[in-house]
């Protein structure tokens, strides 16, 4: 029992890297419509720009940290005017295929300076064992957990009580309603690219911190698309829950089921929770109810 | 002046029919035929065949499977690479466990992969739009890890198994060029295929699905029976492309080397090549193959002194770029600026 319950939240708390993934995409997703498959990629951007900024130049965790935060911003804004703006109206797949180019722009430009050396980014997020009862857990676990936990409050904090929030909301809710009192939906998809940026900021942080800086760590993103999916696509608590569920589900099925069908089943699991799941309820936990009209 | 259609007139229905009503566009494809069997293998290097015309005539396959799928069904479908690791596992097992004759072998391998698509395929009956792009993830790396399992590789050591040695009606393959010649007849026999498929009632069916299932149902269109369909023969493309890339392409087998980025790839093509055109299929095909090698060369034809990893990094970034490029200058595609460009041919040089 006292097993089970480790291996329970071992995964619960790994839950919450991939949901802090999945939290970027259902940013843009809800703000713009876009499924920006790009988001793993800034997520390897900022981590490598943490990484070779301390390593290479020398330069400390406080100040290399916010330089990326300003060079996410500068993303966003080049996305924006370079990608967004001059496709604005055509179909979603087409938008979905030029995030997918961009996936690839961001990986290329990353290493042109950085190469594809594997670098360690510790920010000082200590990692003992902490002995809870007779339970064994991570306190690098806890304490991304605790982050998180205070990246949604913040998140829910600015959409809830400041007026660029009330913004966002209002484009997620009806594109064409917003402008017509008068939001600029450019600045609005820069903030929100931006926002994303932030996201992938601390996203890196706390996986490079775990797994180290390296081009793989783009892998993620296919950890987190289930969670996405299972979460709804415009639903940031699904997205967390969805997490929640996927990660320990995935823990537990390579503890007790992997011995019998075989090892590395981590790569499909959640997939195939995702997968069953849809079947049944095809707009995720808590997605917006799909109406067709003709 | 040269391309116009005046003069040409049809007299039985079955011309109006026909798929090339042009006879510039007749001549023209009797041209490239001609060209593909008769010129190209003699004067063509090893080089070229091996790295840029195999690659070139499989991907081609593929990618008009996957159009079937996404530009004629409206299914987005993110788990080619997975279907093609399905037919070459079915084809190399078949290959020696059974002693059937190898085009037995490969339309086997194709209706097995069939199989696997309309299995995936069955959650499209629910699930639609970026949800079901997602969903098909789960076929590419749960196929993938299936495939990797001990008893579809023979429980050979690595992992990695050679394709066996095969002949066909008393044809042994063994030189490139008879690699050749065999990619470049299945691909014409089955572009056939697909360009009539899509002209057929079933292609009219797909086609009403992908641009409004809603409406389709109400007019009368089972969607059932309709999707699965598109699934079925989209993955059988896949899966023969599938064996073609593991048995004449690389000439072994490996579960790894089918990965998602296959998939990105193929879809790619169908993108830039033109969704719903079975022509922008090998455009696209050209496009994605050809444009890495040439990112390759021309530092070093310039003498840019630069590392082949800064150049790894440089290809990765400008091929990024230009996938960028080319949507916002032709979201549809090259099948799209090759229409407009006979468009003008028409008129042309007395445009009024």
């Amino acid at each position: 029992m006292m097993f089970f319950l480790e291996v329970l939240i071992g995964g619960l708390l790994a839950g919450v890297m991939y949901a802090l993934v999945a939290l970027g995409f259902v940013l843009i997703f809800k703000a713009s419509g876009i499924f920006n498959f790009a988001q793993a990629a800034m997520v390897l951007f900022a981590a490598m720009f943490m990484g070779g900024m301390h390593n290479d130049w020398g330069l400390p965790y406080w100040l290399a940290i916010p330089i990326t935060l300003v060079i996410m911003i500068g993303v966003a804004w080049v996305i924006e005017r370079v990608v967004l703006r001059p496709m604005v109206n055509q179909e979603p797949i087409i938008l979905f295929m030029s995030t997918i180019g961009i996936f690839f722009a961001l990986i290329g430009f990353a290493e042109i300076f950085w190469g594809s050396r594997s670098r360690t980014l510790d920010v000082g997020i200590p990692s003992d064992p902490i002995f809870l009862g007779d339970m064994l857990l991570q306190s690098y676990d806890l304490i991304t957990a605790a982050i998180v936990a205070a990246l949604v409050v913040g998140l829910v904090f600015f959409s809830q009580k400041t007026r660029m929030g009330r913004v966002l909301r209002a484009v997620a809710d009806d594109h064409q309603a917003a402008q017509s009192v008068g939001i600029k939906l450019s600045t609005v998809w820069v903030v929100v690219w931006s926002i994303a940026g932030l996201v992938a900021v601390v996203a890196g942080i706390v996986w490079g911190g775990a797994l180290g800086v390296q081009p793989v760590m783009v892998d993620v993103a296919f950890k987190a698309l289930p969670v996405l999916l299972l979460g709804g696509l415009t639903s940031i608590p699904g997205a967390i829950v969805a997490g929640l569920i996927i990660g320990a589900g995935e823990a537990l099925a390579e503890v007790y089921l992997g011995p019998i069908i075989g090892g590395g089943i981590d790569s499909w699991f959640a997939y195939i929770i995702a997968m069953a799941f849809m079947v049944w309820r095809p707009e995720g936990l808590f997605g917006e109810k799909i109406i067709e009209r003709i | 002046m040269i391309y116009r259609e005046s003069g040409q007139f049809k007299k039985t229905y079955q011309a109006d029919q026909a798929i090339l009503p042009l006879r510039q566009d007749r001549i023209f494809l009797i041209l490239v035929l001609l060209v593909a069997f008769l010129v190209i293998p003699f004067t063509a290097s090893n080089y070229v065949m091996n790295s840029l015309l195999l690659p070139f005539l499989i991907y081609s396959l593929a990618a008009i499977g996957l159009n079937i799928l996404v530009g004629y069904c409206g299914q987005i479908s993110l788990g080619t690479g997975g279907f093609m690791a399905v037919g070459a596992f079915a084809a190399w097992n078949l290959a020696i466990r059974t002693d059937l004759p190898m085009p037995v072998i490969f339309v086997l391998a194709g209706l097995i992969t069939s199989g696997a698509g309309v299995l995936f395929g069955l959650p499209a009956l629910r699930i639609k739009g970026f949800y079901l792009a997602v969903t098909t993830l789960a076929a590419q790396f749960f196929l993938v890890w299936l495939l990797q399992r001990p008893w579809f590789n023979n429980y050979s050591a690595s992992g990695v198994i050679s394709a066996p040695d095969f002949h066909m009606f008393g044809w042994s393959i063994e030189t490139v060029t008879d690699r050749y010649y065999l990619s470049l007849i299945i691909l014409v026999v089955m572009a056939l295929l697909a360009k009539n498929l899509v002209r057929s009632a079933t292609g009219r069916k797909w086609m009403a699905i992908r641009d409004m299932d809603v409406a389709a149902e109400i007019i009368g269109i089972r969607p059932m029976p309709t999707k699965l369909k598109a699934f079925a023969v989209s993955s059988f493309f896949i899966g023969i492309a599938g064996v073609l890339w593991a048995f004449l392409y690389l000439g072994q087998l490996e579960a790894d080397a089918f990965n998602i980025y296959t998939s990105f790839d193929v879809l790619f093509m169908v993108i830039i090549g033109g969704l719903g055109s079975i022509l922008g299929c090998f455009l696209g095909a050209a496009f994605v193959v050809l444009v890495p090698i040439f990112l390759n060369i021309i530092p070093s034809a310039l003498g840019l002194p630069l590392s082949t990893a800064m150049i790894s990094y440089i290809e990765v970034f400008i091929f990024g770029s230009l996938i960028i490029f080319f949507l916002i200058v032709e979201p549809h595609g090259m099948a799209r600026l090759w229409s407009i460009a006979k468009q003008k041919l028409r008129l042309w040089p007395f445009p009024y």
